[in-house]
């Protein structure tokens, strides 16, 4: 028990401890709260952090209907381009996205807080069930999502009210994809992410079939024979391996599997850690798995990461959030070896690195951190079993401005594509926009053939 | 430091902050805190004549109207005069005149338009070493049914005949409060003067409904589902109270009447433009009901402040400076010309300048400029409205500059006049016409 004892252990903390560590990271908005935060918003024409936000949510209206105490008008604002909204007013980066365009940061270094308002109206509209969204008359077309996830969801969504019947087949236990699995329990607390898929689901029309996974339980062309279009969203199942000495060594774990554990666990007393955790990476998912490897009750937990600060994919927001809570990260260093005794981890050599023109160098120099779990965050890769033929490139699907693949009938958004941003909000407007390619392209199929005199 | 005394029509007091008569001066109590905290005078709440005294409702009494972040732009009441007994008001007045003989303390009155009802209550007010009266022709509710308050103030013949019956029973000076609830405030105030008043006050509230109940359908204040016009005032209101200060000060017939200016001063900013629009000194009351009587301290240090940083000694100084310049529209310069100039370094970009423009107005402000956003003023399309200065979020970001004599009006196409001109000459004036003829 307790922080300082040595060796990969559950129960560190206690249940208060637990709980208190992984609340809500930003509490929502109560009703004064949300006044006073929507009377900020000067109702920007053309507004710069519509134009910054991937699915364009119109933010300057929906939050005049907040200030106006319309907050269910204002939640049908947010859902008619984000039908994820709740979860993106939740995860999003917005100091890199909407508010880091909001024109108050010029005027007074403080953005409209435009993720915790989104928060407020969508919260109100899920809490009451305030559906906005009918199907429109059966069309008689069905469409195969392959993938759960944030793309697969948006996509799915949007046929449905269409008038399409979607069937949904994800590989996983549970449907939300990332959202589910993998996302900092601070963010999203309360089971929100199943809370949402619900909501979503509810509009009808959409079947949604788990564990069943490509290129294992079915093939692309199986769908094919069996829809009129496939969307693929089928995110980055597989993670990119160290290749160092020491990796299969106990106590090395990946980092997401970490944070998928933590999330479906209800108490996180059951989530073992490191006293001395190590997390290898510079992007979002380092900073979940170091945070809550330190929430959980690591004594201390380091971040490696083998570039500069301003390299970092995390955003400066998360930076400091791990620098609060007791997190260092440490830059220019370069994962050379795991060290082992009897099997298990001990600590981590590094190599010093730097830039030699452009290029990234070892400096020659090393130096050794003491570890005994390390973490391992360096990216994830598109695993493209059961795909066919379809066109790849830099391992991702390629996709046109619609997200049309290279194969007749099959659509792809989200993290799978060439170009996609590793963001719920990017994936979600690409599913949408994807179930719009595919209602034209059924609608046009299905044009009846007019006679010409 | 600037000197604050004031001298109004003979009643000294040590700054010009009065409050008025109205619910925060209907007892000792909170006249005594008023004085404490630094209120130069105080009008008391308006006392009624001999008699069971007044019943107020027992619901709410007040409505409002919020700004951002629930800021009290406007409040209205429908509380009638004082409801206690007119002798304990005479008795706690005399008391705190005694212990604060260098405050102003006077006494508003509303009595039915009798003679003999002004000439019961005069000796009672006068015997409590009150400094002189006001009388309450203003309140637009409640008493206003039964032939007072506004009732009298809407009929200059009433007015005049008051003041009258005021000025020959009482050695105290009269000041006569008007309401706003009339065409033309000159002609009440008129009235008075020709009653021989020393001197008017405005406004009183202005007839309002703030809001409705939406699920009741209820006007606010609802008082058991029903709703009546009260007495609208605070901040929303200082433009119409300004105007009419100013029509009374720059009227041939009124000019040099001494007005006590009321309606919204809510700063030492607002009080000053009623000082400079020609008001000898002001009363105050909302600002002091949303946010206690501290708030004079900051009146009386921003006032002096100003004084000091532009060099005004006494108030005799600031008193009545803007007059001159208050116009008719006719007379106004129709060569001059001004064109709104944005400061880039200050614009935040917002584009609420461009999207008012663009919509209601001249379409003279750019969104894009080579692509970029940027929102810039075409100076061959701007009338210099300045709807863009007030609609823009950031103070002094655009400015309204006047164009030098001889420089090209890219709009017009003309080169601006040094001559002043106005529309009575103006050749589009079928008057001046008519006059050329």
């Amino acid at each position: 028990m307790g922080t300082t004892e040595t060796g990969i252990v559950s129960g560190r903390l206690t249940p208060a401890e637990y709980d208190r560590n992984f609340s809500d990271l930003h509490p929502p908005l109560d009703e004064h709260e949300a006044l006073v935060a929507s009377d900020r918003c000067y109702f920007c024409y053309d507004a710069p952090c519509m134009t910054a936000c991937p699915t364009s949510i119109d933010i300057p209206l929906f939050i005049r209907q907040i200030s106006t105490g319309n907050p269910i008008g204002s939640a049908n604002t947010i859902f008619d381009q984000n039908i994820l909204g709740g979860m993106c007013a939740r995860v999003c980066p917005t100091e890199t996205l909407c508010e880091q365009a909001c024109v108050r940061n010029t005027a007074e270094h403080r953005p409209v807080e435009i993720g915790r308002l989104q928060r407020y109206a969508t919260d109100i509209a899920m809490r009451d069930n305030v559906q906005f969204y009918e199907r429109a008359e059966p069309t008689g077309k069905s469409i195969a999502v392959i993938g759960a996830g944030p793309a697969g969801l948006a996509c799915a969504h949007r046929l449905a009210v269409k008038g399409h019947d979607v069937v949904i087949y994800d590989a996983r236990e549970k449907a939300g994809g990332l959202n589910e699995y993998g996302i900092a329990t601070y963010k999203t607390v309360d089971s929100f992410a199943q809370k949402e898929v619900d909501y979503v689901l509810s509009i009808g029309g959409i079947d949604i079939r788990n564990r069943q996974m490509l290129g294992r339980d079915f093939s692309l062309n199986d769908m094919l024979s069996k829809h009129d279009a496939v969307f693929l969203g089928l995110g980055l199942a597989g993670v990119n391996a160290l290749r160092t000495e020491g990796e299969t060594a106990a106590g090395v774990e990946d980092a997401v599997d970490f944070i998928a554990a933590l999330r479906q666990s209800a108490t996180k007393a059951d989530i073992p850690v490191g006293r001395r955790v190590v997390v290898l990476g510079g992007g979002m998912t380092a900073i979940d798995a170091a945070v809550q490897a330190k929430l959980l009750g690591a004594e201390e937990v380091t971040i490696c990461y083998r570039r500069g600060k301003e390299n970092m994919n995390a955003s400066e927001f998360e930076q400091d959030l791990a620098a609060s809570k007791g997190v260092t990260i440490r830059h220019w260093l370069q994962p050379k070896r795991i060290l082992t005794r009897d099997g298990k981890v001990a600590g981590i050599e590094l190599d010093y690195t730097t830039l030699d023109d452009g290029r990234l160098v070892t400096t020659g120099e090393t130096g050794v951190i003491t570890a005994d779990h390390v973490l391992k965050a360096i990216g994830q890769t598109f695993e493209a079993d059961g795909l066919g033929a379809i066109a790849l490139q830099s391992g991702r699907i390629v996709v046109d401005a619609e997200g049309r693949t290279s194969l007749e009938r099959v659509w792809a958004g989200g993290d799978c594509v060439l170009g996609g941003e590793d963001l719920t909000v990017s994936a979600v407007a690409m599913g949408r926009d994807a179930a719009e390619s595919i209602n034209r392209a059924l609608a046009a199929a299905t044009q009846p053939v007019v006679a010409v005199a | 430091m600037a000197d604050l005394r004031n001298n109004f029509v003979g009643i000294k007091s040590p700054n010009p902050f009065w409050l008025a008569s109205a619910p925060p001066t209907d007892k000792a109590y909170n006249v005594e805190r008023a004085f404490k905290a630094g209120w130069g005078g105080v009008v008391w709440k308006t006392l009624g004549e001999e008699g069971p005294p007044v019943v107020n409702v027992n619901g709410p009494r007040y409505g409002a109207i919020w700004g951002a972040d629930r800021r009290l732009l406007g409040l209205n009441n429908i509380e009638l005069i004082t409801d206690r007994d007119l002798y304990t008001n005479l008795r706690e007045m005399k008391q705190v005149k005694m212990n604060w003989p260098d405050r102003a303390l006077i006494a508003s009155i509303m009595v039915p338009c009798e003679e003999n009802a002004w000439k019961a209550i005069l000796p009672l007010v006068e015997e409590t070493g009150a400094d002189g009266i006001e009388l309450n022709f203003g309140c637009p509710h409640g008493m206003s049914e039964r032939g007072m308050g506004s009732a009298v103030g809407q009929v200059p013949e009433y007015i005049e005949m008051v003041v009258r019956w005021c000025k020959q029973y009482t050695r105290m000076p009269v000041i006569t409060k008007l309401t706003p609830n009339i065409t033309d405030i000159r002609k009440p105030a008129r009235a008075a003067k020709n009653g021989g008043t020393d001197a008017v006050s405005l406004i009183n509230t202005i007839n309002s409904i703030t809001a409705v109940n939406l699920d009741t359908f209820s006007p606010e204040p609802s008082i058991d589902g029903k709703g009546s016009h009260g007495g609208y005032c605070g901040p929303a209101v200082k433009p119409i109270a300004l105007n009419m200060v100013a029509e009374i000060a720059r009227d041939p017939e009124t000019y040099g009447l001494p007005i006590s200016g009321i309606g919204g001063i809510t700063t030492w900013r607002d009080a000053a433009e009623f000082l400079v629009l020609g008001a000898g000194n002001v009363q105050v009351c909302t600002a002091a009901m949303t946010y206690g009587f501290k708030i004079v301290q900051e009146m009386i240090t921003g006032l002096s402040s100003w004084m000091d940083a532009k060099g005004h000694r006494s108030l005799d100084d600031i008193c009545g400076r803007a007059v001159p310049n208050v116009s008719d529209w006719q007379y106004l310069n129709l060569n001059y010309v001004a064109k709104a100039r944005i400061d880039q370094d200050a614009c935040i970009k917002c584009g609420r300048c461009h999207i008012a423009c663009e919509d209601t107005s001249h379409q003279a402000i750019t969104q894009y400029v080579d692509g970029i956003r940027h929102f810039e003023v075409m100076e061959d399309e701007c009338v210099g409205c300045n709807l863009c200065v007030n609609v823009c979020p950031v103070q002094d970001c655009i400015t309204m500059v006047g164009l030098e004599p001889g420089t090209l009006d890219e709009r017009t196409g003309k080169v601006v006049d040094a001559n002043y001109a106005n529309w009575t000459t103006h050749p589009n004036n079928p008057m001046a016409r008519q006059a050329a003829e």
